[in-house]
């Protein structure tokens, strides 16, 4: 690869390790009929996994039962190898909203849940230096007293970005976290989670109605559609970073998507 | 800005000419009432405050809002925490919580002299009974109105049932419980006086009786204008409390 010099093209590409495999599984709620079935899927170490589909199709519902905040009622997810029974302490989640603790300041609500019981064990002054690293990282250096109340949405989601990353962990979840920002800020926000998550080591499962996102951040992209939800396509995305300087790759990448989409469903997801 | 300090009080001077007034028409008749005039009360007032006695029973009294309102607390927290997260719980405790609720604290008093005797115990039990309440709905409301977020987010740090409680939940509440206490402390301390007429031996209520039996009517009017004020500073406590709250939050 001659990649132009840039930030995150020096940085190692996906391991091979697996973080986190999902092995036929399936996943009811109480008193529906299945939102998936039998879905089996690996995330990579460091790798950047991309979920698309329209709306309704159970990708929150898979991020959940891949996260441990539901059980699935069939198969078996694993996360670094080992049964997944709940949150698993080196996962960190980021959703849609950034649902700070309003009562706590920037600074505190970085540090959130770092000492609670089932995480691992740390002394304060190694909680502090990672939430200090974490909040520099996302550019929220110097705004640590402030009140959540006094951030815009994009900061606000910085904050929540930078909460995840202080647990330092294997694998971020995070479902349509940029989907409420405006379009500069998501463009912003979008490169800054491609080089916080390589500087962290971390691998992403990013849910996504938005092509263009995945394109951009996505080392792979999976396509979720029909019902009960399947993986119905799957696309590796070897360009270098950052992508914008390849257009006409993105663009032949994005008609496949946009072609599979509309082979497979009738509800087309909506872009900006 | 001068309206916001002329018009009260000018409203509160309106208030003692009607008062000034209509002891002076009844005091015609029954010429006892003309010693609850203002002019004898205030008289009487600047003469209590700096009487020592008063102090001692406007701390007796304070000091059974204090203990009424710290039982009111320590009942109807984890009891509207429980109505908020239990289904069940909300479902088998919200009509008895209604009837309860309805019954006026001081229909209890005989209940209660017979059971904790005679002092502060049936003062403090009428009290915490009157206060719970507003404490417990606002609690439970408190709960339900929780952003789901935040518990999820709980839940993804395996929280414990402890953590999720005391670092999510109460906080996340605090705003409810704060107005819940406003709203308490506005009973507490209508039901007080009464309560303290029955049994004890000082406190306010205690010395508006004591003042009538003296047949000493000025420092009774001075009773009530204390006990006016006095419940107005607790209210602006609890809702500058809240303000403040409201603010960091
Ligand atoms: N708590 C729940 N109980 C019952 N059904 C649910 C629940 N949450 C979601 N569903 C249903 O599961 C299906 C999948 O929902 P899910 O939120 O996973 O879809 P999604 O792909 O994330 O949609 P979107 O793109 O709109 O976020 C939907 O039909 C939804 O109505
Ligand atoms: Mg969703």
């Amino acid at each position: 690869m001659n990649a132009p010099q840039s930030l995150a093209s020096g940085l190692a590409p996906p391991g091979t390790e697996t973080a986190l495999s999902a092995e036929s599984v399936s996943f009811a709620y109480a008193g529906t009929g299945p939102i998936f079935d039998q879905v089996s899927l690996t995330i990579r170490r460091r790798e950047i996994l991309c979920l698309l589909g329209g709306s309704g199709c159970g990708k929150s519902t898979l991020l959940r039962v891949l996260a441990g905040l539901e059980t699935p009622s069939a198969g078996r997810v694993r996360f670094l190898g080992q049964p997944l029974a709940r949150p698993h302490p080196r996962s960190a989640l980021v959703f849609q909203q950034a649902s700070l603790l309003p009562w706590l300041n920037v600074f505190d609500n970085a540090r959130f849940g770092l000492d609670f019981k089932h995480q691992p064990a740390t002394d304060a002054d190694t909680r502090r230096v990672r939430v200090q690293a974490a909040l520099d990282a996302v550019g929220l250096s110097g705004r640590e007293q402030a009140w959540p109340a006094q951030l815009s949405g994009g900061q606000a989601q910085r904050v929540a970005l930078a909460r995840a990353l202080a647990r330092e962990p294997e694998l971020l979840f995070a479902d349509e976290p940029f989907s409420a920002l405006d379009a500069i800020t998501r463009a912003e926000m979008q490169s800054l989670l491609v080089e916080v998550v390589h500087r962290w080591h971390a691998a992403v499962l990013l849910v996504t109605h938005d092509i263009d996102e995945a394109i951009l951040v996505a080392d792979r992209i999976l396509l979720m559609s029909g019902q009960p939800g399947r993986i119905s396509h799957e696309w590796p995305v070897d360009i270098p970073h950052p992508r914008e300087r390849h257009p006409a790759t993105l663009t032949a990448l994005r008609l496949q998507i946009l072609a599979a989409l509309r082979e497979n469903t009738a509800a087309i997801p909506t872009h900006p | 800005m001068p309206s916001r300090i002329l018009l009260p009080l000018g409203g509160l001077a309106l208030a003692a000419l009607l008062w000034a007034a209509g002891t002076a028409v009844l005091a015609a008749n029954t010429p006892i009432l003309a010693h609850f005039a203002p002019l004898e009360a205030f008289r009487a007032l600047g003469r209590l405050v700096l009487d020592p006695i008063l102090w001692e029973h406007i701390l007796v009294s304070l000091q059974r809002v204090a203990v009424g309102l710290l039982f009111a607390l320590a009942i109807g927290i984890p009891a509207g925490v429980l109505t908020g997260i239990s289904r069940l719980f909300a479902a088998a405790t919200t009509p008895l919580f209604q009837f309860l609720r309805m019954i006026s604290p001081l229909s209890w008093m005989p209940i209660a002299v017979m059971v904790l005797g005679v002092g502060d115990a049936p003062v403090y039990f009428l009290l915490a009974f009157a206060a719970v309440w507003p404490i417990l709905l606002n609690t439970a409301a408190g709960v339900t109105q929780l952003d789901r977020n935040w518990l999820l987010l709980a839940r993804s740090l395996s929280a414990t049932r402890g953590e999720t409680i005391f670092r999510v939940i109460l906080p996340g509440i605090t705003a409810h419980i704060l107005s819940g206490v406003r709203l308490a402390i506005g009973i507490i301390w209508i039901i007080l006086v009464p309560a303290e007429m029955l049994g004890v031996s000082a406190g306010l209520g205690y010395f508006i009786l004591d003042a009538r039996d003296r047949l000493a009517y000025p420092d009774l009017m001075a009773a009530i204008l204390i006990i006016g004020f006095l419940g107005f500073l607790l209210d602006h406590g609890a809702r500058w409390l809240y303000q403040r709250w409201l603010h960091r939050a």
